[in-house]
């Protein structure tokens, strides 16, 4: 009886640290904030080009992450890019703020930034950014100036 | 010619049964499966055998293989300037593969090998038998409590393994290297999704576990009873535990992160 107590013992530290790992793993290398993702109001912008935006990339205001894009897709009226932003629930922002696609550092992922407007009013579930700021793509970028080069060459 | 020929048929049929026969067998196992929720007691004294005593292997591997990541990690990474990344690098490698598929490599060393022995051993000695004379059945008293075993403690292990493995990492980034401490896990938690890194390690977890668990007691119950045929069984299981686990996980990973 004795020896059998002890191998439960020793079987329950065992399922208790493997169950240990799994939290850490979820609580402290995962985020965590998928779950509580789950609230909140959703808004809309138009792109003319959502860049590599994926589903899931983070929306923030003055450098703070408030949400995350929850779809992207596209608008066979207008041809553009319709992107939806869940925000947090506490996050108030004035109806006439906008939206640009900007790149975190020259390697890094990219993300939808708002800047707020100055209208008294805030915005709210279902409601539509209207100006929006595209992203932007390098190999465009690097035409125009090859572009204007040509051009000046020419004139000279 | 048609020597050969024959050769070739008899070694491709008789794969064909060994395959055949394994599968059975598993069929048999499951069935007994459901009747050890009234035996719990079985089931945690194989898990005291199968897990308890993996712990110690599974935790110094994990411990070294993290910090032999962050070493590495942390080497190439410097030279793109992106040495703050290490956490994410070394987090995302042990819980989408390396722990999964490294745990699983030692738990067919240590615990596959183990279970194939000692089943084989039962055969040869004839205690299965002598059970089967008893009217107990082998494959629900035996068989059934150590497969079910294997599988429950295989995922609880690779968690055990990734966990060290990142703390390993940080000491070696963070305590030797230097990279600097909030970088190195607020990057970790930007990057590690958990349903789609942490819950696939999980899954990829209890199918190596299931397939280790498998092939470790359908050799020790199909191996021939004598002390060669034990012996031999045990090295096949060692092997093709390590085949089946790298080839399943190419197929894990291609279902799961693959596009």
């Amino acid at each position: 009886m004795k020896q059998s107590t002890t191998t439960e013992i020793m079987v329950g530290v065992f399922v208790a640290l493997g169950f240990a790992a799994l939290f850490m793993l979820a609580m402290k290398v995962s985020n965590i904030s998928a779950l509580n993702d789950q609230d909140g109001y959703e808004v809309q912008v138009y792109f003319e080009n959502a860049g590599g935006l994926k589903v899931r990339s983070p929306v923030t205001v003055a450098g703070v992450r408030v949400g995350r894009v929850a779809a992207i897709g596209f608008d066979d009226q207008l041809f553009e890019a319709v992107v939806t932003l869940k925000l947090n629930p506490g996050v108030k922002l004035p109806a006439d703020s906008s939206a640009s696609i900007f790149t975190s550092g020259l390697l890094g992922e990219q993300y939808v930034a708002l800047e707020p407007g100055g209208a008294e009013t805030n915005l709210k579930e279902g409601d539509r950014i209207t100006l929006s700021q595209s992203a932007l793509i390098l190999e465009q970028v690097i035409g125009r100036v090859l572009f204007s080069k040509a051009s000046e060459g020419v004139s000279k | 010619m048609t020597g050969g020929l024959a050769r070739l048929g008899r070694a491709a049929l008789s794969f064909f049964e060994r395959l055949g026969r394994g599968h059975l067998f598993l069929l048999q196992i499951l069935a007994g499966v459901p009747g050890l929720l009234l035996r719990p007691r079985l089931v945690i004294q194989q898990l005291y055998s199968v897990g308890v005593l993996s712990l110690v292997i599974i935790v110094v591997s994990g411990l070294f293989v993290g910090m032999v990541l962050g070493l590495q990690g942390y080497n190439t990474l410097a030279d793109f300037g992106a040495a703050e990344s290490l956490g994410v690098m070394v987090a995302l490698s042990l819980v989408r593969e390396l722990g999964p598929v490294v745990t699983a490599l030692l738990f067919g060393g240590r615990a596959g090998s183990a279970l194939t022995a000692e089943i084989g051993l039962m055969k040869a000695t004839e205690q299965l038998s002598g059970m089967e004379m008893m009217a107990v059945d082998p494959l629900r008293r035996v068989i059934a409590p150590r497969f079910a075993a294997g599988v429950i403690a295989m995922p609880l292990l690779a968690a055990i393994f990734s966990a060290i493995g990142v703390v390993g990492g940080y000491f070696v980034g963070v305590g030797l290297l230097g990279v600097d401490e909030g970088a190195f896990w607020s990057q970790m938690q930007a990057r590690v999704d958990l349903y789609d890194d942490v819950m696939n390690g999980v899954i990829k977890s209890v199918a190596f576990g299931f397939v280790a668990s498998w092939i470790a007691v359908y050799e020790g119950y199909d191996a021939v009873p004598t002390s060669e045929g034990v012996s031999r069984a045990t090295t096949r299981t060692v092997v093709h535990t390590a085949l089946a686990v790298l080839g399943l996980d190419f197929v894990l990973t291609a279902l799961m992160f693959g596009e």
